[in-house]
């Protein structure tokens, strides 16, 4: 297997993602840009699951598709096994694509109702001109076998299958190909808790097998958490905090990770009471127009706590090792060294002082946009 | 029945109230839904009964199809007449809600019991500004002068968290986000004081800062009005939180009924089990693997005929076939409990197994 630099099989720089706001006049004008994606940088290495966690809005979809091409990048460079694939055309493309692919969140809009599985499951062997030995029919079926599927419903429809074994089909397609990444986006959230486990253990089995690395894209912290060696958390295009996962899970040094771990109820009743949960005031500002400074400083508890320090709201955090593995974009991140994750008495006064603190009356709005329409394509700047 | 006759619904002699003061707030009493389709008779609720005291909180607990929202639907109401066939008794404040016109029960509605969902734009009208549906509200159950529920409205959007409400209470849901939105369905909901409120699903399409949100607010409100609360949910993360009493439902039936602590402490049945041991969580230590529960759920039109978790138990071998053949009742699991489970498995054999699985899961503790 070759890798690229740092032995990498994915090397991200400085990835900008933005889509521009078009008016709705007779000529359209850009009249603005929403900054979904806003300069992330990360590495996954061979064999390595990262997780991008977040929560809507903050980008981690934008990115997950930026790296695949799916969405051009703005800006920013994007190596796959060393090759830059920013700035590639289709059929350059193409040999890049043979070692990567995606699983979706929504089993059912995923898979073409027209197509059966087996010609669904053998689309990649077709498009990449690829003959298994034995015949794609073959090699097929034994995908299907691998995923826990009967090699017999070959000629079925989608429709024919339950949500799990729908997403059992996407992974057959995604694995066919042996690719060196996939790129998971919110695998398990579509489907039943009895079933997610199912999926998670394939996902886990597979990565074993064929020494797969994972882009893991979700919203659910306990499941990030369970399949990933290595955590992002992305807040409003920027991802805030990276770190082993059990680093980031005992020891957050970033005040969102914190509120955003403090927020997931556990299913213990005894636990889950006593814990003190940092609830944070408001929504997400726009990324149309993220505030100046940390964009996080507008609903940070540590900000208030700290006595609105001006750095916040004027200089840009980035993101910086705070250890050899762990990097965090807060100027305060020291605050929080030493203390406990969520049960610590000055987070509880904080969080209670950022309660009692009244709402920020200037939040963006939802309809501030109106008048003007996003458009799908991202701009290309130089 | 003790009840006695107290009212007689018009153009019918069904009892509709009852006197006895010994009826729970809410009695759902073997109820059934089934809705005839093409494929054939699907059992969304197949013989669930319950009772819930006042100020109480309940979680229905299942996945998708086990017939959790179908039994909200049907105590407030909200199921088609013409599409559902719905039996059994459903008793809230001593009111049989099944013998009720609709006109009666909508009359109800929205001022003994009000339903959260989880779309909030599946409540508000994307037309009309919110403050003025949420007056409609109030004057559509009191009579009260416009300028006055105007006043009421907006005390009732601050409550909620609403910031800038003087300003919120004249926009439209669009303008506002998903979070938002959901307070203001919440205020809604409560604007009658109702003594029910239901919640289906109530934070599944928000993020979880926001949904720590609205569960605290839920939490608050719940004891500043001593409403009584259903909250159905897949998130036993969301139950553990809020919960005093859980149902699991699985296969259109509740298959466990017992205080949360309960459920989570000495949990009884192997679906409730494979459930507490299938999922990732965030105070256990990572181990690799999980452990699913095998197989997928019953078709609502083929439940099996004994047990309806039997193709998927782990332990249906040890009752000698009787979980294939015969359907388990809701019992108690012992003298004087209030801990009830489906299940053909000894009481012995239960709790051998239950500590094993429990033991396994918590030596893994975080």
């Amino acid at each position: 297997m070759s890798e690229g630099q740092n032995g990498s099989i994915v090397q991200v720089r400085g990835l900008r993602t933005y889509f521009p706001i078009k008016s709705r006049s007779l000529i359209p004008r850009v009249v603005g840009q929403v900054m979904a994606v806003d300069g992330i940088d990360f590495d996954i290495g061979a064999g390595e699951t990262l997780g991008l966690v977040g929560e809507s809005g903050s980008g981690k979809t934008t990115a997950a598709r930026s790296v695949l091409m799916l969405v051009k990048p703005t800006s920013g460079s994007v190596k796959i096994d060393g090759t830059e694939i920013t700035g590639l055309n289709a059929r350059q493309l193409r040999p890049i694509r043979r070692k990567t692919s995606m699983i979706f969140q929504d089993p059912y809009n995923a898979l073409n109702p027209r197509h059966t599985v087996g010609a669904i499951i053998s689309a990649p062997f077709e498009i990449q001109n690829v003959k298994p030995e034995g015949g794609v029919k073959r090699a097929v079926q034994d995908l299907m076998q691998r995923v826990g599927l009967n090699p017999e419903h070959y000629n079925r429809y989608p429709n024919e299958f339950s949500g799990g074994q729908r997403q059992r089909i996407g992974i057959a397609r995604a694995v066919a190909l042996h690719p060196e990444l996939i790129v998971c986006d919110e695998p398990v959230s579509a489907l039943d808790v009895s079933i997610q486990a199912q999926i998670l253990n394939l996902l886990h089995d597979l990565q074993n097998e064929f020494n797969i690395a994972y882009l893991f894209v979700a919203h659910d912290l306990a499941v990030v958490r369970q399949v990933s060696h290595r955590i992002a958390v992305m807040y409003l295009g920027h991802i805030v905090e990276s770190a082993p996962r059990k680093t980031i899970y005992s020891m957050p040094l970033h005040p969102y990770t914190r509120s955003l771990l403090s927020a997931v109820p556990v299913p213990d009743p005894v636990r889950q009471r006593q814990r003190t949960r940092i609830v944070l005031q408001g929504d997400v500002p726009s990324p149309i127009d993220p505030p100046p400074g940390c964009v996080f400083h507008t609903r940070c508890w540590l900000y208030e706590r700290l006595g609105k320090p001006e750095r916040c709201r004027t200089e840009e955090p980035l993101l910086r090792p705070f250890t050899t593995d762990q990097t965090v974009a807060c100027h305060f991140a020291e605050e929080l060294v030493g203390q406990g994750v969520g049960e610590s008495a000055a987070e509880a006064a904080a969080a209670a002082a950022a309660l009692s603190a009244t709402p920020d009356d200037d939040e963006p709005e939802a309809g501030a946009d109106a008048g003007a329409t996003i458009q799908e394509s991202p701009v290309q700047q130089a | 029945m003790i009840g006695r006759l107290h009212k007689t619904a018009p153009g019918g002699s069904v009892a509709v109230a009852d006197a006895n003061d010994d009826r729970p707030f809410l009695e759902v009493k073997d109820l059934f839904v089934k809705f005839p389709t093409e494929d054939g008779l699907v059992h969304a609720v197949d013989g669930v009964s319950f009772t819930l005291e006042r100020g109480k909180t309940l979680a229905i607990v299942g996945e998708s199809g086990s017939g959790k929202s179908v039994t909200a639907q049907a105590i407030m109401g909200l199921l088609d007449r013409h599409q559902a066939k719905v039996s059994g008794e459903i008793w809230l404040d001593r009111l049989n809600l099944l013998a009720l016109k609709p006109a009666e029960v909508q009359a109800l509605r929205g001022e003994r019991m009000a339903m959260i969902f989880q779309d909030p734009m599946s409540s508000l009208h994307p037309f009309y500004r919110i403050g003025d549906q949420i007056i409609e509200a109030i004057q559509a159950h009191r009579s009260v002068s416009k300028s006055a529920a105007r006043h009421e409205t907006l005390e009732m959007l601050k409550r909620v968290g609403i910031p800038a409400a003087a300003r919120r209470i004249d926009a439209y849901p669009h303008q506002l986000s998903g979070g938002m939105r959901q307070r203001v369905m919440i205020a809604m909901a409560l604007i009658n004081s109702p003594a029910l409120l239901i919640a289906d699903e109530p934070t599944t399409a928000l993020d979880v800062t926001v949904q720590a949100q609205i569960l605290e607010l839920i939490k608050q409100l719940q004891a500043e009005f001593g409403t009584t609360v259903i909250v159905i949910t897949h998130d036993l993360g969301i139950v553990a939180d809020v919960a005093d009493e859980v149902a699991v439902m699985y296969g259109a039936r509740i298959v466990e009924r017992a205080t949360t602590q309960e459920i989570y402490e000495h949990p009884e049945m192997p679906y409730t089990l494979g459930l507490l041991s299938s999922i990732a969580r965030m105070d256990r230590d990572v181990t690799g693997r999980l452990e699913p529960i095998r197989g997928n759920p019953p078709s609502a039109i083929r439940l099996p005929s004994g047990c309806v978790f039997e193709p998927r138990c782990p332990y249906s071998g040890l009752t000698g076939g009787l979980s294939k053949t015969t359907r388990p009742e809701l019992l108690p699991t012992g003298s004087g409990t209030d801990h009830l489970v489906r299940c053909h498995l000894l009481p012995e054999q239960r709790r051998e197994i239950a500590a094993e699985v429990m033991g396994k899961l918590r030596s893994v503790k975080a």
